[in-house]
Protein backbone atom coordinates (compact mmCIF):
# COMPACT_ATOMS: atom_id res chain seq x y z
CA UNK A 1 0.00 0.00 0.00
CA UNK A 2 2.77 2.41 0.96
CA UNK A 3 4.89 1.32 -2.04
CA UNK A 4 1.92 1.77 -4.39
CA UNK A 5 1.30 5.27 -3.02
CA UNK A 6 5.00 6.17 -3.36
CA UNK A 7 5.21 5.03 -6.99
CA UNK A 8 1.83 6.50 -7.93
CA UNK A 9 2.61 9.89 -6.39
CA UNK A 10 6.18 9.81 -7.74
CA UNK A 11 5.19 9.08 -11.34
CA UNK A 12 2.29 11.54 -10.98
CA UNK A 13 4.64 14.31 -9.83
CA UNK A 14 6.91 13.59 -12.84
CA UNK A 15 3.97 13.74 -15.25
CA UNK A 16 2.91 17.07 -13.71
CA UNK A 17 6.38 18.43 -14.58
CA UNK A 18 6.21 17.08 -18.15
CA UNK A 19 2.71 18.53 -18.56
CA UNK A 20 3.92 22.00 -17.66
CA UNK A 21 6.72 21.90 -20.24
CA UNK A 22 4.38 20.48 -22.89
CA UNK A 23 0.99 22.17 -22.50
CA UNK A 24 -0.01 24.90 -24.91
CA UNK A 25 0.80 28.36 -23.58
CA UNK A 26 -2.78 29.45 -24.25
CA UNK A 27 -4.05 27.66 -21.13
CA UNK A 28 -2.52 30.23 -18.78
CA UNK A 29 -3.94 33.12 -20.74
CA UNK A 30 -7.35 32.80 -19.12
CA UNK A 31 -7.18 35.42 -16.32
CA UNK A 32 -8.93 33.30 -13.69
CA UNK A 33 -6.68 30.29 -14.42
CA UNK A 34 -3.70 32.62 -14.16
CA UNK A 35 -4.73 33.94 -10.74
CA UNK A 36 -5.59 30.54 -9.30
CA UNK A 37 -2.32 29.12 -10.66
CA UNK A 38 -0.37 31.85 -8.86
CA UNK A 39 -2.28 31.54 -5.60
CA UNK A 40 -2.23 27.75 -5.17
CA UNK A 41 1.47 27.54 -4.22
CA UNK A 42 0.98 30.44 -1.78
CA UNK A 43 -1.99 28.80 -0.05
CA UNK A 44 -0.42 25.34 0.06
CA UNK A 45 2.93 26.51 1.42
CA UNK A 46 1.25 28.72 4.05
CA UNK A 47 -0.97 25.83 5.18
CA UNK A 48 2.04 23.48 5.33
CA UNK A 49 4.00 25.94 7.45
CA UNK A 50 1.05 26.29 9.84
CA UNK A 51 0.44 22.54 10.14
CA UNK A 52 4.14 21.62 10.40
CA UNK A 53 4.75 24.15 13.16
CA UNK A 54 1.54 24.36 15.20
CA UNK A 55 -0.11 20.92 14.93
CA UNK A 56 0.76 17.77 16.85
CA UNK A 57 -1.64 15.07 15.70
CA UNK A 58 -5.12 16.56 16.11
CA UNK A 59 -4.16 19.22 18.66
CA UNK A 60 -2.76 22.71 18.16
CA UNK A 61 0.36 23.34 20.24
CA UNK A 62 2.90 26.11 20.79
CA UNK A 63 6.30 24.46 21.31
CA UNK A 64 9.97 24.71 20.30
CA UNK A 65 8.97 24.58 16.63
CA UNK A 66 7.24 27.97 16.96
CA UNK A 67 10.46 29.48 18.35
CA UNK A 68 12.30 27.92 15.41
CA UNK A 69 9.85 29.57 13.01
CA UNK A 70 10.37 32.92 14.76
CA UNK A 71 14.12 32.63 14.21
CA UNK A 72 13.47 31.68 10.57
CA UNK A 73 11.43 34.88 10.10
CA UNK A 74 14.25 37.00 11.53
CA UNK A 75 16.81 35.24 9.29
CA UNK A 76 14.58 35.74 6.23
CA UNK A 77 14.19 39.44 7.11
CA UNK A 78 18.00 39.85 7.03
CA UNK A 79 18.08 37.92 3.72
CA UNK A 80 19.97 34.88 5.04
CA UNK A 81 20.47 32.02 2.54
CA UNK A 82 17.96 29.13 2.43
CA UNK A 83 20.15 26.66 4.32
CA UNK A 84 21.00 29.20 7.06
CA UNK A 85 17.27 29.78 7.62
CA UNK A 86 16.59 26.04 7.80
CA UNK A 87 19.54 25.24 10.07
CA UNK A 88 18.82 28.28 12.27
CA UNK A 89 15.28 27.07 12.91
CA UNK A 90 16.46 23.52 13.61
CA UNK A 91 19.22 24.68 16.00
CA UNK A 92 16.78 26.91 17.90
CA UNK A 93 14.29 24.07 18.40
CA UNK A 94 17.06 21.61 19.31
CA UNK A 95 18.62 23.96 21.89
CA UNK A 96 15.23 24.66 23.50
CA UNK A 97 14.67 20.92 23.91
CA UNK A 98 17.97 20.26 25.70
CA UNK B 1 14.04 33.78 -27.39
CA UNK B 2 17.60 34.64 -28.34
CA UNK B 3 19.89 31.74 -29.22
CA UNK B 4 23.06 33.82 -28.91
CA UNK B 5 26.06 32.21 -27.22
CA UNK B 6 27.16 32.98 -23.69
CA UNK B 7 30.38 34.80 -22.83
CA UNK B 8 32.69 32.41 -20.87
CA UNK B 9 32.68 34.67 -17.78
CA UNK B 10 28.90 34.87 -17.74
CA UNK B 11 28.60 31.11 -18.05
CA UNK B 12 31.04 30.57 -15.13
CA UNK B 13 29.13 33.03 -12.96
CA UNK B 14 25.79 31.31 -13.58
CA UNK B 15 27.31 27.88 -12.90
CA UNK B 16 28.90 29.13 -9.65
CA UNK B 17 25.64 30.65 -8.36
CA UNK B 18 23.72 27.55 -9.40
CA UNK B 19 26.12 25.17 -7.67
CA UNK B 20 25.84 27.26 -4.50
CA UNK B 21 22.08 26.81 -4.49
CA UNK B 22 22.58 23.17 -5.48
CA UNK B 23 24.86 22.35 -2.56
CA UNK B 24 22.70 24.22 -0.02
CA UNK B 25 19.50 22.53 -1.17
CA UNK B 26 21.00 19.11 -1.82
CA UNK B 27 22.49 18.88 1.67
CA UNK B 28 19.01 19.37 3.05
CA UNK B 29 18.22 15.90 1.69
CA UNK B 30 19.87 14.56 4.86
CA UNK B 31 16.96 15.86 6.90
CA UNK B 32 14.45 14.44 4.43
CA UNK B 33 16.09 11.02 4.73
CA UNK B 34 16.06 11.17 8.53
CA UNK B 35 12.49 12.52 8.79
CA UNK B 36 11.19 9.96 6.29
CA UNK B 37 12.65 6.98 8.14
CA UNK B 38 11.41 8.42 11.44
CA UNK B 39 7.95 8.63 9.84
CA UNK B 40 7.97 4.86 9.39
CA UNK B 41 9.16 4.47 5.78
CA UNK B 42 11.99 2.04 4.94
CA UNK B 43 15.36 3.24 3.59
CA UNK B 44 14.43 1.89 0.13
CA UNK B 45 11.06 3.68 0.17
CA UNK B 46 12.77 6.89 1.28
CA UNK B 47 15.31 6.70 -1.56
CA UNK B 48 12.57 5.86 -4.10
CA UNK B 49 10.75 9.06 -3.11
CA UNK B 50 13.85 11.18 -3.75
CA UNK B 51 14.66 9.43 -7.05
CA UNK B 52 11.18 9.30 -8.61
CA UNK B 53 9.17 12.09 -6.99
CA UNK B 54 12.14 14.49 -6.62
CA UNK B 55 10.34 17.59 -5.42
CA UNK B 56 11.04 18.51 -1.82
CA UNK B 57 7.75 19.93 -0.61
CA UNK B 58 5.77 16.98 -2.01
CA UNK B 59 8.19 14.49 -0.44
CA UNK B 60 7.99 16.15 2.98
CA UNK B 61 4.21 16.40 2.70
CA UNK B 62 3.95 12.70 1.81
CA UNK B 63 5.97 11.51 4.81
CA UNK B 64 4.36 14.18 7.00
CA UNK B 65 0.89 12.79 6.33
CA UNK B 66 2.08 9.24 7.07
CA UNK B 67 3.86 10.35 10.26
CA UNK B 68 0.62 11.95 11.48
CA UNK B 69 -1.21 8.66 10.96
CA UNK B 70 -2.78 9.54 7.60
CA UNK B 71 -3.47 6.97 4.87
CA UNK B 72 -0.85 6.57 2.08
CA UNK B 73 -3.49 7.63 -0.46
CA UNK B 74 -4.06 10.92 1.33
CA UNK B 75 -0.27 11.41 1.44
CA UNK B 76 -0.10 10.78 -2.30
CA UNK B 77 -2.93 13.25 -2.99
CA UNK B 78 -1.23 15.98 -0.94
CA UNK B 79 2.07 15.31 -2.75
CA UNK B 80 0.37 15.54 -6.15
CA UNK B 81 -1.44 18.77 -5.26
CA UNK B 82 1.85 20.32 -4.19
CA UNK B 83 3.41 18.96 -7.39
CA UNK B 84 1.07 21.13 -9.49
CA UNK B 85 3.48 23.94 -8.59
CA UNK B 86 6.02 22.39 -10.97
CA UNK B 87 3.42 22.33 -13.76
CA UNK B 88 3.08 26.09 -13.42
CA UNK B 89 6.86 26.50 -13.47
CA UNK B 90 6.98 24.36 -16.63
CA UNK B 91 4.39 26.54 -18.35
CA UNK B 92 6.55 29.57 -17.71
CA UNK B 93 9.89 27.97 -18.55
CA UNK B 94 8.89 26.08 -21.72
CA UNK B 95 9.30 28.99 -24.18
CA UNK B 96 12.49 30.15 -22.45
CA UNK B 97 14.26 26.76 -22.38
CA UNK B 98 12.95 25.70 -25.78
CA UNK B 99 13.62 21.95 -25.40
CA UNK B 100 11.62 19.30 -27.29
CA UNK B 101 11.37 15.51 -27.40
CA UNK B 102 13.74 13.44 -25.25
CA UNK B 103 15.56 16.49 -23.87
CA UNK B 104 12.28 17.88 -22.60
CA UNK B 105 11.42 14.54 -20.94
CA UNK B 106 14.83 14.44 -19.21
CA UNK B 107 14.72 18.12 -18.21
CA UNK B 108 11.28 17.62 -16.66
CA UNK B 109 12.68 15.46 -13.87
CA UNK B 110 14.81 18.34 -12.52
CA UNK B 111 12.04 20.94 -12.91
CA UNK B 112 11.71 22.16 -9.30
CA UNK B 113 11.56 25.41 -7.27
CA UNK B 114 15.29 26.05 -7.32
CA UNK B 115 16.04 25.19 -10.97
CA UNK B 116 13.13 27.46 -11.94
CA UNK B 117 14.34 30.30 -9.72
CA UNK B 118 17.86 30.06 -11.18
CA UNK B 119 16.69 30.12 -14.82
CA UNK B 120 13.44 32.08 -15.14
CA UNK B 121 15.10 35.51 -14.84
CA UNK B 122 17.80 34.89 -17.50
CA UNK B 123 17.59 37.05 -20.63
CA UNK B 124 18.60 34.35 -23.16
CA UNK B 125 17.84 30.69 -23.82
CA UNK B 126 21.53 29.81 -23.46
CA UNK B 127 21.79 31.45 -20.03
CA UNK B 128 18.50 29.95 -18.85
CA UNK B 129 19.60 26.45 -19.89
CA UNK B 130 22.90 26.77 -18.00
CA UNK B 131 21.15 27.97 -14.84
CA UNK B 132 18.46 25.31 -15.10
CA UNK B 133 20.80 22.37 -15.70
CA UNK B 134 23.58 23.38 -13.28
CA UNK B 135 21.03 23.87 -10.50
CA UNK B 136 18.74 20.95 -11.32
CA UNK B 137 21.39 18.29 -11.93
CA UNK B 138 23.57 19.27 -8.95
CA UNK B 139 20.54 19.17 -6.65
CA UNK B 140 19.38 15.82 -8.09
CA UNK B 141 22.76 14.16 -7.43
CA UNK B 142 23.33 15.70 -3.99
CA UNK B 143 19.71 15.38 -2.82
CA UNK B 144 19.66 11.65 -3.57
CA UNK B 145 23.08 11.01 -1.98
CA UNK B 146 22.06 13.06 1.07
CA UNK B 147 18.72 11.25 1.32
CA UNK B 148 20.49 7.88 1.55
CA UNK B 149 22.90 9.27 4.17
CA UNK B 150 20.08 10.74 6.27
CA UNK B 151 17.95 7.61 5.94
CA UNK B 152 20.77 5.33 7.10
CA UNK B 153 22.30 7.63 9.74
CA UNK B 154 18.93 8.97 10.88
CA UNK B 155 17.81 5.54 11.98
CA UNK B 156 20.93 5.10 14.13
CA UNK B 157 21.25 8.58 15.63
CA UNK B 158 17.76 8.62 17.14
CA UNK B 159 14.79 11.00 17.08
CA UNK B 160 15.24 13.76 14.46
CA UNK B 161 13.19 16.01 16.73
CA UNK B 162 16.15 16.13 19.12
CA UNK B 163 18.02 17.92 16.32
CA UNK B 164 15.11 20.24 15.58
CA UNK B 165 14.53 18.66 12.17
CA UNK B 166 10.75 19.02 12.53
CA UNK B 167 11.25 22.77 12.94
CA UNK B 168 13.54 22.75 9.88
CA UNK B 169 10.66 21.61 7.67
CA UNK B 170 8.39 24.51 8.59
CA UNK B 171 11.29 26.94 8.10
CA UNK B 172 12.07 25.49 4.65
CA UNK B 173 8.45 25.90 3.52
CA UNK B 174 8.42 29.45 4.87
CA UNK B 175 11.66 30.22 2.98
CA UNK B 176 10.04 28.96 -0.24
CA UNK B 177 6.92 31.04 0.46
CA UNK B 178 8.77 34.19 1.56
CA UNK B 179 9.53 35.82 -1.84
CA UNK B 180 5.80 35.71 -2.69
CA UNK B 181 4.77 37.51 0.51
CA UNK B 182 5.84 40.93 -0.77
CA UNK B 183 2.44 41.12 -2.46
CA UNK B 184 -0.54 42.11 -0.26
CA UNK B 185 -3.02 39.75 -1.93
CA UNK B 186 -0.61 36.83 -1.48
CA UNK B 187 -0.16 37.76 2.20
CA UNK B 188 -3.93 37.71 2.74
CA UNK B 189 -4.29 34.38 0.92
CA UNK B 190 -1.41 32.91 2.95
CA UNK B 191 -2.98 34.04 6.24
CA UNK B 192 -6.41 32.73 5.25
CA UNK B 193 -4.96 29.40 4.09
CA UNK B 194 -3.00 28.96 7.34
CA UNK B 195 -6.11 29.80 9.40
CA UNK B 196 -8.30 27.37 7.43
CA UNK B 197 -5.72 24.60 7.76
CA UNK B 198 -5.27 25.08 11.53
CA UNK B 199 -9.04 25.32 12.01
CA UNK B 200 -9.48 21.94 10.35
CA UNK B 201 -6.61 20.16 12.14
CA UNK B 202 -8.68 19.09 15.20
CA UNK B 203 -11.53 17.56 13.17
CA UNK B 204 -10.07 16.11 9.94
CA UNK B 205 -7.59 13.35 9.04
CA UNK B 206 -3.97 14.37 8.43
CA UNK B 207 -3.46 15.81 4.95
CA UNK B 208 -6.96 17.20 4.64
CA UNK B 209 -6.13 20.61 6.23
CA UNK B 210 -3.58 21.33 3.49
CA UNK B 211 -5.96 20.18 0.76
CA UNK B 212 -8.70 22.43 2.18
CA UNK B 213 -6.29 25.36 2.09
CA UNK B 214 -6.03 24.94 -1.69
CA UNK B 215 -9.72 25.87 -1.77
CA UNK B 216 -8.75 29.29 -0.41
CA UNK B 217 -6.57 29.82 -3.50
CA UNK B 218 -9.39 28.75 -5.79
CA UNK B 219 -11.87 31.06 -4.09
CA UNK B 220 -9.48 34.02 -4.04
CA UNK B 221 -8.54 33.47 -7.69
CA UNK B 222 -12.16 33.45 -8.80
CA UNK B 223 -13.23 36.40 -6.62
CA UNK B 224 -10.36 38.85 -7.19
CA UNK B 225 -10.17 40.90 -10.34
CA UNK B 226 -7.06 43.00 -10.52
CA UNK B 227 -4.15 42.23 -12.87
CA UNK B 228 -1.54 39.74 -11.70
CA UNK B 229 1.33 41.48 -9.84
CA UNK B 230 3.35 38.31 -9.26
CA UNK B 231 4.13 37.64 -12.92
CA UNK B 232 7.70 36.33 -13.04
CA UNK B 233 10.23 38.19 -15.19
CA UNK B 234 10.96 36.24 -18.35
CA UNK B 235 7.50 34.67 -18.35
CA UNK B 236 5.57 34.51 -21.63
CA UNK B 237 3.83 37.75 -22.40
Amino acid sequence: MTWAAILLAGVGCYLLKVAGLSVSQRVLHHPVAERVADLIPVALLAALVAVQVFARGHTLVLDARAAGLGVAVVLLLVRAPFLVVVVGAALTAALLRL
Amino acid sequence: MSEQRLAPGERARIVRDSLGVGVATGAYGVSFGAVSVASGLSVAQTCALSLVMFTGASQFAFVGVLAAGGAPVSGALTALLLGTRNTLYGLRLAPLLGWRGLRRLLAAQVLIDESTAMSVTRPTTAAARVGFLATGVSIFVLWNAATLLGAVAGSTIGDPRAYGLDAAVGAAFLALLWPRLSDLRNRLVALAAAAVALGIVPVAPAGVPVLAAAGVALLAGVLTHRPDPTELPGAPR
